[in-house]
């Protein structure tokens, strides 16, 4: 089944609410599904720093010590916040491809949940509040985010098989459906060189998205041809630094709910998780078009 | 019981219930707990906020007017009431409905009225995909438009649409009757449009006037079944399997 949702934010008197919204968003849709959940959140721009969001099982052994070892590694100053199993190292933007390679390196069993100038991911086992309440995601500011809550069809209850998925810098998605062609989506795309951590079909899907837009197509461009090259059950929401973005695939048989007011543009699979929105009663909400590409770019 | 005691009446002697305060369980089971010619015919539902199933399984001829958008299988199996959403309902609105009527004055989401066996069931806003899948004597009447996949083996009974139809109207359809005032983006596998007979514009009056719909004439509509050319085995395709 899964849930997902979205919260795009056009008023900015409400980016300190984001994570608490969303979060509230989220566990509203909890009994969509038990196994997993996840969000990712669009911070401000700081400018000067780009960040890598890292994952371990172990996070007492794996992230002491980080910092120093990372920063000789790479030569340049790092800074790491650990939130749990979680933690962001911040380092300077022109560096961010070799940190992610030494800390590759430096700490074998962790886990790259994404990367880039803003976003921030955290996903793991376990009822949507659980997650947010050990990421403390309901403090978190920003101008946007996903959310995800999973109920596994295609492949395990793990933390790298829960949504978002993040296969380029700050691009990231989530999915309520199941592909059917990701095998073949993905020999062609590992051709082309990306990277996959996981046999899940929804990375296909993000890793589609990040080859179309490494190719030079817009985030819109790019989930047009979702609709010719991915085939199955998909309602897709995305996130990229500045824009987001939802489609559903032709026969649109998994639901989604969205809402926008001059404060916000929100997606959610089902309405209850936009009853807590401000406005909410005057807000225009619809049902997305099957095949009909939707996105908001700041 | 607990529910009898927390719901309060108002000025029109409605009970009224507040999901803000009690549970969906203690609503349905109220509902659930009428019998035959109970004096307790009017009921009001607050801040349904998009909670599944509210008001489904009622058999007794009772109203229930819920104020707010609701979400999955909203007065399902109705068996007689008068069910009116002041707000949108979510997917399966009105499944296997049985008889009583159900309003939405807001959109429905997908396949509203799905196996209706009777009952009227009025979406005064836009319905999505597969409104009236298989369908089997439900009458159901759109004001907006309608998804794709609509009406998919509609075995029996009638679907007005006031707008527009979406791709694939009434795929390997039985016996239902669809009435479409705009247009249709495409007919499904053995749907036709059909001749619109004097049978056919007096029985969507009909059909009109219990909508409540007023200003629109019959003659506004085309008519659209079965070819029947599905119903039985073509020996002719016996290459195909």
């Amino acid at each position: 089944m899964c849930g997902i949702v979205g919260l795009f934010l056009k008023d900015k008197s409400l980016e300190p609410q984001l994570g608490s919204m969303l979060s509230e968003m989220l566990i509203s849709l909890s009994d969509r599904g038990p196994d997993s959940a996840g969000i990712a959140i669009y911070g401000a721009p700081s400018g000067n720093e780009a960040k890598i969001t890292i994952q371990s099982a172990k996070p007492e052994r794996d992230f002491r010590g980080l910092d120093t070892e990372l920063a000789k590694a790479i030569g340049t100053p790092v800074s790491i916040a650990v939130k749990s199993t979680h933690a962001v190292v911040r380092t300077t933007p022109a560096k961010i491809d070799e940190a992610r390679e030494a800390i590759q390196a430096l700490r074998p069993d962790i886990r790259i949940m994404g990367a880039g100038d803003v976003v921030e991911i955290y996903k793991e086992v376990g009822l949507p509040e659980a997650v947010v309440d050990r990421f403390d995601v309901r403090s978190m500011t920003g101008t946007h985010g996903i959310g995800h809550t999973r109920m596994a069809t295609e492949s395990a209850v793990t933390t790298m098989g829960a949504h978002p998925f993040s296969t380029g810098a700050d691009q990231c998605l989530v999915h309520n459906g199941s592909l059917s062609n990701h095998n073949n989506v993905r020999r062609e795309l590992v051709r082309e060189g990306m990277k996959f951590e996981t046999e899940n079909d929804t990375e296909v899907a993000a890793a589609y998205l990040s080859s179309q837009m490494a190719h030079g197509k817009n985030l819109g461009e790019a989930l047009e041809g979702t609709l010719s090259d991915l085939d199955g059950f998909f309602t897709f929401v995305v996130g990229t630094k500045n824009g987001f973005g939802v489609v559903r695939d032709p026969i649109a048989c998994k639901p989604a709910v969205m809402a926008e007011t001059d404060q916000y543009v929100a997606f959610g699979s089902e309405y209850r998780a936009l009853t807590k929105l401000p406005g909410i009663d005057n807000a225009r909400v619809w049902e997305p078009e099957p095949a009909t590409v939707y996105f908001w770019e700041h | 019981m607990a529910a009898t005691s927390k719901a309060t009446r108002d000025q029109s002697h409605a009970r009224v219930f507040d999901l803000d305060v009690m549970s969906l369980r203690e609503l349905n089971q109220a509902l659930h707990n009428l019998t035959p010619g109970s004096n307790e015919t009017a009921w009001e539902v607050l801040n349904p906020k998009g909670n599944h199933s509210v008001a489904v399984g009622v058999d007794q001829p009772v109203t229930i007017d819920v104020r707010g958008s609701v979400g999955y299988y909203c007065g399902g199996m109705n068996d007689g009431a008068t069910i009116t959403v002041h707000g949108s309902a979510g997917p399966g609105v009105g499944e296997n409905m049985m008889s009583g009527s159900i309003i939405i004055k807001g959109d429905a989401s997908q396949y509203a009225g799905a196996t209706g066996k009777g009952g009227l069931l009025v979406i005064e806003g836009n319905a999505s995909s597969r409104c009236g899948i298989s369908m089997k004597g439900i009458d159901i009447v759109v004001r907006g438009n309608i998804g794709h996949m609509s009406a998919f083996m509609a075995q029996s009974g009638n679907l007005v649409v006031l707008g527009d139809a979406g791709d694939a109207l009434g795929d390997s359809i039985y016996e239902a009757r669809l009435f479409v005032r705009g247009k249709v983006d495409s007919l499904g596998a053995d749907c036709i449009a059909k001749e619109m007979r004097p049978e056919h514009l007096e029985l969507l009056q009909g059909l009109l006037d219990r909508a409540g719909v007023t200003g629109i004439k019959p003659t506004e509509f085309k008519r659209y079944g079965s070819a029947r050319t599905l119903y039985n085995f073509n020996i002719d395709n016996a290459d195909a399997y």
